[in-house]
């Protein structure tokens, strides 16, 4: 599935950016119009940690075309220490040494080479930390 | 509103049906319930699918279906909410016929899997896209995710997993429309290969064609179609945010629970009432989270229902007793209207060798995405 350019080019996905509601303080990532705790529409700008904790994981063995060259792979949902959640890829890691509470480091990497034009997609994947 | 009866039911096999086509399936299973309420003509339908437009590049379905039963000219159209689209074509039927709008409406689900598009690739738009497919999430993957934290919170183990899908076999096994007409051991699931751990390819669905479809009318009418007419007590739709990392709990299906609140609520029944069930097994782990959700069992109680009989024929609450998506098959845009006919039947009394004795009061839960939209009918004996 071709992902379009605003996509590959997001910033939250970039950047890891994420928002902070002025109404409730609750951090949202990534940002958007409305706040989903308080219908908020005031933001300040947050910053996600480098750092997380895997809230749950699974090691995926069958997987998508532009996929099928990595698997068997770990997706996580991770959670950082601002309470925001986040579904990454666990790479450099041992498949079966992730579940839950494993701390990870998040890391500015390729995600993958997108359809037969081979477009290079970047992102964040976590790590496990030390 | 007035009451709304189901007066009429058909549907094709479900299965790798490589030489019929989308419209062709549709056209079988809407004049088998057209010929079950000896109607001629109808003042409106719904047609619930996934994506017709991915798999064999067909939108606009609607009128495409109608013209292909005879009933060019009628207000048709396509209803989408993935795997959830057959649930919310009988919703929207159930909504027209009980609003006074419209007297004898056809709900109906269609979809042609096999033989066109990548499908874990097609199924993966109905997740996230840019937060879940992004990654390399796919459907098994989420699921997987929901299995993982499910076993960390209640202590859910994989053989307890195995045993829906061996429980679901047995019962496709009875079932001459199913996909998978044999039974499974729980060696042989948990010795099957690895799709997204813990989940196996027996812990999974299948790839499936086929179609399905049931006609209202309000209940008054009834008898002018059948001698059996089922009544629908209640109806529920309710949806949770598309993206697992969006939700307070990932083991928890909040959308399945606030529309079962919905239907019950409708219906004047609980959980306790309910004698026979069809809810959306699309992977073991569903299963487990949907009895809990419905309130069939206790939160955290689901993963032990089907290892200790309570949720198999002869058991306390049958659940799934078409053998399920598991074993039934699972062409996604016909699930719900199939589910719905299983239970019809069951209180009909036409259930065979499946059938729950005396049963006078069922519930359908149907599920898309990975829980995003859950609806829940609830149908009566007459
Ligand atoms: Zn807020």
């Amino acid at each position: 599935m071709p992902s379009p350019g605003y996509w590959r080019g997001i910033p939250s996905r970039l950047r890891l950016e994420a928002v902070r509601c002025s109404s409730c303080e609750n951090v949202v990532y990534p940002s958007r119009r409305i706040c989903p705790h308080c219908h908020g529409t005031k933001w300040e700008p947050a910053e996600l940690s480098r750092t997380g904790e895997v809230v749950t994981s699974t090691v995926v063995h069958v997987a998508p075309d532009d996929f099928a060259m990595e698997a068997p792979y770990v997706l996580a949902l991770i959670e950082t220490p601002e309470g925001a959640r986040l579904m990454l890829q666990v790479t450099d890691c041992e498949l079966n040494e992730i579940g839950p509470g494993t701390a990870v480091n998040l890391e500015f990497r390729r995600i993958r080479a997108e359809g037969n034009s081979g477009i290079l997609c970047y992102g964040f994947k976590a790590v496990p930390a030390g | 509103m007035r009451e709304v009866a189901i007066v009429g039911v058909g549907m094709t096999h479900f299965g790798e049906l490589w030489n019929d086509s989308l419209r062709g399936m549709f056209a079988e299973a809407a004049s088998g319930a057209m010929a079950d309420a000896g109607v001629d003509h109808l003042d409106g339908l719904y047609v619930g699918n996934m994506a017709a437009g991915q798999f064999v590049g067909q939108e606009h379905l609607g009128p495409l279906m109608a013209s292909q039963i005879g009933m060019a000219g009628i207000p048709a159209t396509r209803v989408e909410s993935a795997c959830a689209s057959g649930g919310a074509a009988l919703r929207a039927a159930y909504i027209e016929v009980a609003s006074g709008m419209s007297d004898l409406v056809m709900a109906a689900g269609v979809e042609k899997m096999n033989d066109g598009a990548d499908v874990t690739q097609v199924l993966a738009t109905a997740a996230d896209q840019e937060l879940e497919a992004y990654h390399g999430a796919t459907f098994p993957a989420l699921y997987a995710l929901i299995a993982r934290a499910h076993m960390a919170t209640y202590g859910t183990t994989e053989e307890d997993l195995a045993w829906v899908s061996v429980k679901n076999h047995h019962h496709g096994a009875m079932n001459p429309k199913a996909q998978f007409r044999r039974e499974v051991t729980v060696e042989q699931v948990l010795g099957s290969s690895k799709v997204a751990e813990p989940l196996r390819l027996l812990h999974c669905s299948p790839v499936s064609d086929g179609a399905a479809a049931v006609l209202l009318c309000p209940l008054d009418q009834a008898a002018r179609y059948t001698k059996r007419p089922v009544k629908i007590l209640g109806t529920g739709l309710a949806t949770a945010s598309l993206s697992l990392a969006d939700r307070k709990s990932p083991a928890i299906l909040d959308a399945v629970k606030d529309s079962a609140v919905h239907a019950y609520k409708m219906a004047g029944v609980g959980p306790g009432d309910i004698q026979v069930a069809e809810v959306h097994d699309c992977f073991a782990i569903a299963e487990i989270c949907c009895i809990e959700a419905l309130g069939l069992v206790e939160q955290g109680k689901g993963g032990a229902a089907a290892r200790d009989g309570l949720t198999a024929l002869g058991g306390k609450i049958p659940v799934n007793t078409s053998g399920g998506l598991k074993s039934k098959g699972h062409p996604v845009g016909a699930t719900g209207i199939a589910q719905a006919i299983e239970i019809v039947e069951q209180l009909r009394g036409l259930s065979g060798d499946r059938q729950v004795q005396g049963a006078e009061i069922g519930l359908a839960q149907n599920m898309g995405g990975s829980g995003a939209s859950s609806v829940v009918h609830i149908f009566g004996r007459v």
